[in-house]
C-alpha cells in the first residue's frame, strides 16, 4: 500500500464567476496520491465547472492550482495532459467506426516516421489493460461493445497519455449494478497503483464503497472535506443538500379507488419485428404504484411506448378508465388521462433549444388559454410556466430559457411539472429518477407519493430495485416480455426478486 | 479574442464578414488590373445611386424575399427543400397562363385568381416531395431536385404542345400580359425612374410578415417548430410529423411559387422557356441561409443580394469589368458572409445571463415552497 501522504493536487480558493453568478465560490480541495477522493454535490452544485478547471477547459476567476508542489496555470487541455491529469467524461468521446485501439490511441499515435506503429500501440495498450484488469478487445468496433466496455477505452485513452491523476465525471450513471461492481474494482486498483482519483458523483453507496476522502459543494460553496469512514450516509446527504433528506419516506395507507389501468394479453413488437411483449396482463388502482422491475431490454420499452400510443400493438387491448384506447394517437390517449414521464428525458421529454415555457405546453399548447383559434397566447403561456415553476421549485433564472440551459434534475422537474399539473388519472413514469441526485430523488418520490395519496394510478417502470422497492405497493417482475411474478415489497427481497427479473417463476423461487 | 455582448457580436460579424468580402473582391480585381474603387462606387452608383436603380434593386430582391421565406418554413420543419427553382417555375408559368387565358375578366377577380393558382401550383409541386417524405421516408433532396427537372421538362412540353396557339408567339414564349393581370403599377414605376419595381413587392412584405406572424403566434408554427427540432419529442407531446412535414411543404411551395409569381406578373410580364433551372430559386436559397431564416435576416439578405446584381451590372457598363470577373466578386462576398461563424470566432462573448436573472426560492426548504397541505400526508416517520 503506498503511503496517502504526497500531496498531488491542492486547489486554493477557487472562483468562477459567470457574471454576477458564481459557479465555484472559494473552494478549495485536496488529492494526495493513491487516494480516491470523492466531488460530492447536487446537480448544478459546480463539481463539473471546478474539474473543468482543473483539467483546464475553464480559466478560474480567482484561485491558485498547484500540482506535485508547483503552482500552475492550466490554460488548456494539453498542459493538464503534461501535468499528468486526465477526465474520464461522463459522455464518451470516442468515434463509433474505429476499433478500440484506434480511440486509445487517436491524437497521441505512435508512429515510425509518417507511418502508425499499431504493433507497438497495440503492446502498449495491452500491456495497460493487463496491469489495471481492463478487459477490452482492441479489435472490435466501438459501436459493437458495451457501455461499460466503452467506460474501460476512455479509462485506457487516458492512461495511455500517462495521466497519474485520473477525473471521472459521474462514471457510474450509465452503468447496470454488476458494471458499477467492476468499476469499483477497477478504480481500486488503480488507486492500489498509484494513481490519484477524484470521482465527481452524487450517489452516497458509491462514496462509501470507495472512495477515502470526500469534498462536498453545495451550490458552489465549500461546504468541507470530511474522511469517508467517519461520516455517515445521512449526514453526506444533509451536507450536500443542505437540509434533513428523508431517505425513506413514509407511505401511508390510501384507499384503493377504482381500477384505472387494465392491460389484457397485450403482445407488442420491437423494433427489430421480434415481439418483445408477450400476452402481458396487468392492472392498476387508482391511489396505487405497480412497480415493474425487470433488467434492462425485457421489454419495459416497448410496453410503454404501447401503453403511451407511440408504438402499435400487434393483439391484445389496454382499457383507461374503462376506455379502450389500443392503437389510439398519442395525443387521444393523453387527453384520456395519461401522464408520461420518459425515460429519456432529452430525447423524448423536452425540445431542448425551446424555452421553459414553451416545452411546458408541449401537449397543451392548441388548448385554451395557450391558443384560440390556432393563435398563440404568449402571456398565458408564460403565466403558467411562472407558475409551475413556483410550484414545483425548478431552479432557473427565467421562463424564457431554452431547457437545455437547466440542469438534469432541474429538466426533469419540468417534464414531472408538465405531467402531474394536467392532473391525469394514470401516470407512467419511466426511470423517472435517472442520473439524479438525492434531493432530486426525493423530490420525485415525494410527488410521486402524493400522486398516489391523491388517489392516482402510478406505473413505476424502473431499473433501479430500491426506487421499486421503497415506492412501490405491488411489484411486478419483467421477463422477456412477459410478466415472471408479482409480489408485494414487504414480503420480498432483493435476491428472489433478482431470481424473477432473470426469468425464474415464483412458483419456482419459492420452491428453490 | 475580443470580448464583446452578444447583441455587439450579432451586428458585428455580419458587418465584419461583409467588409471581408469587399476586400476579398477587391484583390481579385487587382489580380485583374480592374480598379476596386471605381468598379465598387460603379456597383453602389448603379444599385443605390439614382431612384431607377433602387427600384431595380427592389424588384429584383421581391421574388428573393418570397422563395427565401419559402426555404426558411421548410428548413424550420426539418425539411431541406431545394425544389425551390421548380416550384418557382410552376408558380410562373400557372400565373402567366391564368392571365392570358382570362384577360377579359377584371382586374379585382383575375390578378387574386392568377396569384392564388401560382401560389397552389408552387405548394402542389412542393407537396409531392413532403408527401412522399412524410409517407414512405423518400429523401427530399433527391425527390425536389428530380421535380426540379420533371417541372422544368412539362413545362416545356406545355409550351410547345398544350398552350393554345393563341396565348402564346412561339412555341419559347408567350404573349405578354395585358394590363389587367400585371402587378405593375404606373405611379410606383414612375416614382423609381420608370423602373419595374411593381406591387409584387407588397406580397413580398405581406408574405415575410405572414411567415413571422406564422412561427411566432400560431399552433400551426409550433408544431413546425417542434417537429423541426425534436421529431421525438414533437411525437410523444402527441403532434403529427406527417402532417406537419406535409403542411410545412405547401406553405414552402407556395411561398416559393409566389416568387416565381412576382417574377412572371411582375418583373417580365410574361413566360419564355427556361433552359435550366430559374435561377430565383437558387438565390432565394442562398438569400435564406445568409439571413438565417429570420424575417428581417431574409429582408436584409435579399436587399444586399440584389445590390451585388444589379450593381454588378453597372461594375459591366459603367467600369467595363468583364460580367464573370463580377460574378467572382459577388460570389466571394457571399462566401465571406456565408463563412460568418469563422468570424464569429473571433468574438468571445460576455456571459451577461445575469441581465434576465430572476431570484427563484431556492434559498427555502423544499418543505415549504412545494405545496403545502397535502405534503404533510407523506411526512413523518418511516413506514
Amino acid at each position: 500500500m503506498i503511503q496517502k501522504t504526497k500531496t498531488v493536487i491542492e486547489m486554493r480558493h477557487i472562483v468562477k464567476a459567470f457574471g454576477d453568478f458564481k459557479a465555484n465560490d472559494d473552494i478549495n480541495l485536496t488529492l494526495h496520491q493513491g487516494e480516491i477522493l470523492a466531488l460530492l454535490g447536487e446537480n448544478g452544485a459546480g463539481k463539473s465547472t471546478l474539474m473543468r478547471i482543473l483539467s483546464g477547459l475553464l480559466e478560474p476567476t480567482s484561485g491558485e492550482i498547484w500540482v506535485k508542489g508547483k503552482k500552475v496555470e492550466i490554460n488548456n487541455p494539453t498542459e493538464a495532459k503534461n501535468l499528468g491529469i486526465g477526465m474520464v467524461h461522463q459522455h464518451f468521446m470516442l468515434m463509433d467506426s474505429f476499433t478500440v485501439l484506434e480511440n486509445i490511441i487517436l491524437g497521441h499515435e505512435t508512429t515510425r516516421g509518417m507511418i502508425l506503429d499499431l504493433k507497438k500501440a497495440r503492446e502498449q495498450v495491452l500491456a495497460l489493460s493487463r496491469k489495471y484488469g481492463l478487459a477490452i478487445d482492441p479489435d472490435a468496433k466501438v459501436a459493437d461493445i458495451t457501455v461499460a466496455q466503452q467506460q474501460r477505452v476512455e479509462i485506457l485513452k487516458v492512461l495511455y497519455r500517462g495521466a497519474d491523476i485520473l477525473i471521472f465525471d459521474e462514471p457510474t450513471a450509465v452503468l447496470t449494478p454488476k458494471e458499477i461492481t467492476e468499476f469499483i474494482q477497477i478504480i481500486k486498483s488503480l488507486a492500489h497503483e498509484g494513481k490519484s482519483i477524484i470521482l465527481i458523483t452524487h450517489k452516497l453507496e458509491e462514496i462509501k464503497a470507495v472512495a477515502d476522502q470526500v469534498t462536498v459543494i453545495r451550490r458552489g460553496h465549500d461546504v468541507g472535506a470530511f474522511d469517508v469512514a467517519q461520516v455517515s450516509d445521512d449526514r453526506l446527504a444533509e451536507l450536500m443538500v443542505g437540509r434533513h433528506v428523508n431517505m425513506k419516506l413514509a407511505k401511508p395507507e390510501v384507499q384503493l379507488g377504482k381500477k384505472i389501468l387494465s392491460v389484457k394479453d397485450l403482445e407488442v413488437k420491437s423494433q427489430q419485428g421480434s415481439l418483445a411483449v408477450k400476452k402481458l396482463s396487468l392492472t392498476i388502482r387508482g391511489g396505487e404504484i405497480l412497480g415493474l422491475a425487470g433488467i434492462d431490454g425485457n421489454g419495459q420499452d416497448e410496453l410503454v411506448e404501447a401503453l403511451t400510443g407511440l408504438r402499435h400493438v400487434e393483439s391484445g387491448q389496454f382499457l383507461i378508465n374503462g376506455q379502450d384506447l389500443t392503437n389510439h394517437k398519442v395525443r387521444e390517449i393523453t387527453q384520456a388521462g395519461v401522464a408520461h414521464i420518459p425515460a429519456d428525458r432529452q430525447k423524448y421529454g423536452l425540445i431542448l433549444s425551446l424555452s421553459l415555457a414553451d416545452n411546458m405546453v408541449l401537449q397543451t399548447y392548441y388548448q385554451q388559454p395557450f391558443s384560440k383559434h390556432g393563435i398563440i397566447n404568449h402571456p398565458a403561456i408564460f403565466a403558467h410556466a411562472k407558475k409551475l415553476i413556483q410550484k414545483f421549485d425548478i431552479r432557473t433564472t427565467g421562463a424564457e430559457l431554452p431547457t437545455s440551459d437547466l440542469s438534469g434534475g432541474n429538466q426533469q422537474k419540468v417534464i414531472i411539472a408538465r405531467e402531474l399539473d394536467r392532473n391525469s388519472d394514470l401516470i407512467i413514469a419511466f426511470q423517472p429518477t435517472r442520473g439524479l441526485d438525492v434531493g432530486a430523488i426525493e423530490y420525485i418520490h415525494r410527488q410521486l407519493l402524493k400522486q398516489r395519496a391523491a388517489g392516482k394510478a402510478i406505473l413505476l417502470v424502473s431499473y433501479e430495485l430500491e426506487e421499486i422497492m421503497q415506492l412501490s405497493d405491488r411489484i411486478a417482475v419483467l421477463h422477456d416480455g412477459q410478466i415472471s411474478g408479482e409480489v408485494k415489497p414487504t414480503e420480498t427481497n432483493d435476491k428472489e426478486l433478482g431470481l424473477l427479473m432473470t426469468g425464474i417463476k415464483k412458483e419456482e423461487v419459492i420452491n428453490d | 479574442m475580443i470580448k464583446v455582448t452578444t447583441k455587439t457580436k450579432n451586428i458585428l460579424v455580419p458587418l465584419i464578414s461583409i467588409i471581408a468580402g469587399f476586400l476579398v473582391g477587391a484583390l481579385i480585381m487587382l489580380a485583374w488590373s480592374y480598379n476596386p474603387i471605381e468598379a465598387y462606387s460603379s456597383m453602389f452608383s448603379s444599385a443605390l445611386g439614382n431612384m431607377n436603380g433602387i427600384g431595380e434593386t427592389i424588384r429584383e430582391a421581391t421574388p428573393l424575399i418570397l422563395i427565401a421565406t419559402g426555404f426558411a418554413v421548410a428548413t424550420k420543419a426539418g425539411f431541406f427543400n431545394i425544389g425551390l427553382p421548380g416550384q418557382a417555375q410552376a408558380g410562373w408559368l400557372t400565373s402567366i397562363w391564368i392571365v392570358l387565358a382570362f384577360s377579359n375578366w377584371p382586374s379585382y377577380l383575375l390578378l387574386p385568381f392568377a396569384i392564388i393558382a401560382g401560389a397552389l401550383a408552387g405548394a402542389i409541386v412542393a407537396g409531392i416531395a413532403g408527401y412522399l417524405r412524410a409517407q414512405f421516408g423518400a429523401n427530399e433532396v433527391i425527390t425536389t431536385i428530380m421535380l426540379n427537372y420533371i417541372v422544368l421538362y412539362v413545362c416545356q412540353y406545355l409550351m410547345q404542345q398544350v398552350m393554345p396557339t393563341a396565348l402564346r408567339i412561339n412555341t419559347d414564349t408567350t404573349k405578354t400580359i395585358s394590363a389587367n393581370g400585371s402587378l405593375k403599377i404606373g405611379w410606383l414605376s414612375a416614382m423609381f425612374g420608370n423602373s419595374r419595381i411593381n406591387g409584387g413587392i407588397f406580397l413580398a412584405i405581406i408574405g415575410l410578415v405572414i411567415y413571422w406572424y406564422l412561427m411566432k403566434k400560431t399552433t400551426t408554427g409550433f408544431e413546425i417548430k417542434a417537429v423541426g427540432l425534436n421529431s421525438f419529442a414533437s411525437r410523444y407531446a402527441g403532434m403529427s410529423a406527417k402532417k406537419n412535414i406535409i403542411v410545412s411543404m405547401l406553405l414552402s411551395g407556395a411561398f416559393a411559387g409566389l416568387g416565381g409569381v412576382v417574377q412572371g406578373l411582375g418583373t417580365y410580364q410574361n413566360y419564355f422557356t427556361q433552359t435550366s433551372s430559374v435561377d430565383i430559386g437558387w438565390d432565394g436559397l442562398s438569400v435564406s441561409l445568409l439571413g438565417g431564416g429570420t424575417a428581417w435576416g431574409i429582408l436584409l439578405a435579399a436587399i444586399l443580394f440584389s445590390i451585388l446584381k444589379i450593381g454588378g451590372l453597372g461594375m459591366q457598363t459603367i467600369a467595363g469589368i468583364p460580367y464573370e470577373i463580377v460574378s467572382i466578386v459577388i460570389a466571394a462576398i457571399i462566401f465571406f458572409i456565408a463563412i460568418n461563424y469563422v468570424i464569429g470566432l473571433l468574438f468571445k462573448t460576455k456571459n451577461n445571463r445575469s441581465k434576465y436573472y430572476i431570484p427563484t426560492r431556492k434559498e427555502k426548504a423544499p418543505n415549504n415552497s412545494v405545496d403545502g397541505p397535502s405534503e404533510k400526508i407523506i411526512e413523518g416517520s418511516t413506514n
